[in-house]
């Protein structure tokens, strides 16, 4: 029972909202000294894990390029293509970035999006720009919130279509620990019964991102009759 | 052949640039710590593989004191005015996305491409991490585009860097340390105890309730975790084989896959999976870190309801 001091302190952490980065170190050393390491091993362990872990931090390598692009205005860019576009609205920027997504990562193409790269300098720019296109300029709270939605939908589209490409890193995860348990199962087996749930979000979400242009007509409104 | 330590060269190369700029920018109040938090940072690319694991867990140390104690700073915020953005934002037109477009289109690329290419009958890169070094060389070549096209200052790229990186502040090695957190979990066997009481707290005499369990406790074990993988051998091994499986009939492929999607409901709902919903909300500059979470929670909900609904019709019907 003592090995769950780390799940406490990390939920309190959180609740309290300290510092992630010094929650998550606290509750990670007191975990290992729980388990029965010494406090010197757990130090190790830690730093061997941050060190193994270094992958997930390359996408930063994006930043020199895309900082340059948003220097020359390619956030304005992109808000002005859209504001040529008459038929375009927050929610149809969505619907199709949420639609290309879950294709491409269906197909394996994963990599086509994040958010370093194409949320915050293209998709998030464009959904904005279209709510100005129709309401004018924005008050911030909707900004953050078009925004809030343009990552979400970035993580949605990309978790319930790559389960239905059969190399991507969960097919083999599954198919390895069935395997370590004496079932063999196919990857192309686990993937088609991927598609139900990646219909599924697919329906449920883009019906939610169709209500977003009613909920932002009824923010907006509200916002004018205020003021 | 270019393994992902080269990639890190290049990651530990941008994060002393990083730091350097910052030590320079008397604008920022805290300069110096930041400069020491990215300068540590970039040691652990350049040298972590090189150093004893004890060293790198205290420089980890180092940097979560540096950023939790003092904390970061920030310089002043923008390079350009919005209106100078916008008068060359009209300059260069659409070629603005020709540099940002080749990160995906080279990434996509790199990953066929390099399998096939190989020197004396070696591969040219690594074929494990095949992603991260096109992702890697993609934004290399994109870089190399975005200067010919609109030759920047020499320092511009690791200046507009800085700035970013600045605005995403620590989150941008949360990701990070939350991989070393599951580790950590993983050693000291919190999985084991958490299936343990799960098993012994709720009925698992009902299919429904047992499929129920699975799918719900994939979704909260991955937000404890923050991942979805940690969570799946633990649920599965504790309750999806021995009950859904074992006892009743179950379909362990359906079941499998549709408990890793229930996990991917839970990694949507928690601030543990950072890189996916905490990353985000610094790059977008949102003021509140759950904003991301927020908006996908109704999502997440219904979908995982949806999951459950589709396990218990599809898993035992042969």
């Amino acid at each position: 029972m003592l090995t769950l001091v780390g799940i406490v302190i990390v939920v309190i952490g959180f609740v309290l909202r300290i510092n992630p980065l010094l929650v998550v170190t606290v509750a990670g050393l007191a975990t290992g000294i729980a388990g029965g390491l010494d406090p010197l091993a757990v130090v190790a362990a830690f730093g061997k894990a941050f060190i193994t872990s270094r992958y997930v931090a390359i996408v930063w390598l994006v930043l020199p390029v895309i900082g340059l692009l948003e220097h020359a205005g390619l956030k304005e860019r992109a808000r002005a293509v859209v504001a040529g576009l008459r038929a375009a609205t927050t929610s149809r920027v969505l619907l199709v970035y949420f639609t290309i997504r879950q294709i491409t990562a269906a197909l394996g193409l994963t990599s086509l999006g994040g958010h370093a790269q194409m949320v915050r300098p293209l998709i998030a720019p464009m959904a904005e720009g279209a709510a100005e296109n129709q309401y004018g300029e924005l008050p911030e709270k909707v900004r953050h919130k078009i925004r809030a939605h343009a990552a979400a939908v970035d993580n949605i589209a990309l978790f319930f279509g790559e389960d239905i490409f059969i190399a991507i890193g969960s097919i083999l995860l599954i198919r390895g620990f069935l395997e370590q348990n004496g079932i063999r199962v196919e990857p192309t087996q686990l993937a088609i019964w991927a598609i139900p749930t990646a219909i599924c979000a697919f329906v449920i979400h883009c019906t939610r991102l169709f209500l977003l242009d009613r909920s932002l007509r009824a923010e907006l409104s509200r916002e004018t009759d205020e003021a | 052949m270019i393994t992902l330590e080269h990639i890190y060269w290049l990651a530990g190369l941008m994060m002393a640039g990083v730091a350097i700029v910052n030590a320079r920018d008397a604008s920022n109040p805290r300069r110096f710590n930041n400069t020491a938090f990215w300068g540590t940072y970039s040691l652990t690319f350049l040298a972590g593989s090189y150093l004893p694991d004890i060293v790198n867990g205290f420089l980890v140390i180092g940097m979560v004191l540096v950023a939790s104690i003092r904390g970061l700073g920030q310089g002043k915020k923008e390079s350009a005015t919005r209106e100078e953005r916008e008068t060359s934002a009209r300059r260069w037109g659409n070629k603005l996305f020709i540099p940002a477009l080749t990160i995906p289109l080279v990434t996509v690329l790199g990953t066929f491409i390099f399998k096939k290419i190989t020197i004396n009958g070696s591969p040219i890169v690594d074929l494990k991490q095949v992603t991260v070094i096109s992702l890697a060389v993609a934004t290399l070549i994109a870089l190399g585009v975005g200067i010919a096209m609109l030759r920047p200052p020499l320092l511009a790229p690791i200046k507009e860097a800085r700035r970013l990186l600045d605005a995403v502040g620590w989150a941008a090695v949360l990701p990070q340390m939350l991989a070393a957190l599951g580790a950590l979990f993983a050693i000291a066997g919190v999985g084991n105890v958490v299936s343990g009481l799960a098993a012994r707290w709720i009925p698992l005499d009902n299919a429904f309730v047992v499929v129920v369990t699975y799918a719900v406790g994939m979704a909260i074990f991955t937000m404890i975790m923050g991942n979805a993988f940690a969570a799946f051998p633990v649920m599965t091994a504790g309750i999806g084989l021995p009950l859904i499986v074992h006892r009743f009939g179950g379909d362990p492929t359906i079941m499998a896959a549709i408990g890793m999607l229930s996990g991917f409901c839970g990694t949507l709902m928690t601030p543990m999976a950072a890189n996916f919903n905490i990353v985000p909300t610094a790059l977008l500059e949102l003021p509140d870190e759950n904003a991301v979470i927020k908006v996908q929670i109704p999502t997440a909900l219904i979908l995982l309801a949806a999951n459950i609904l589709l396990m218990n019709f599809l898993v035992f019907r042969h």
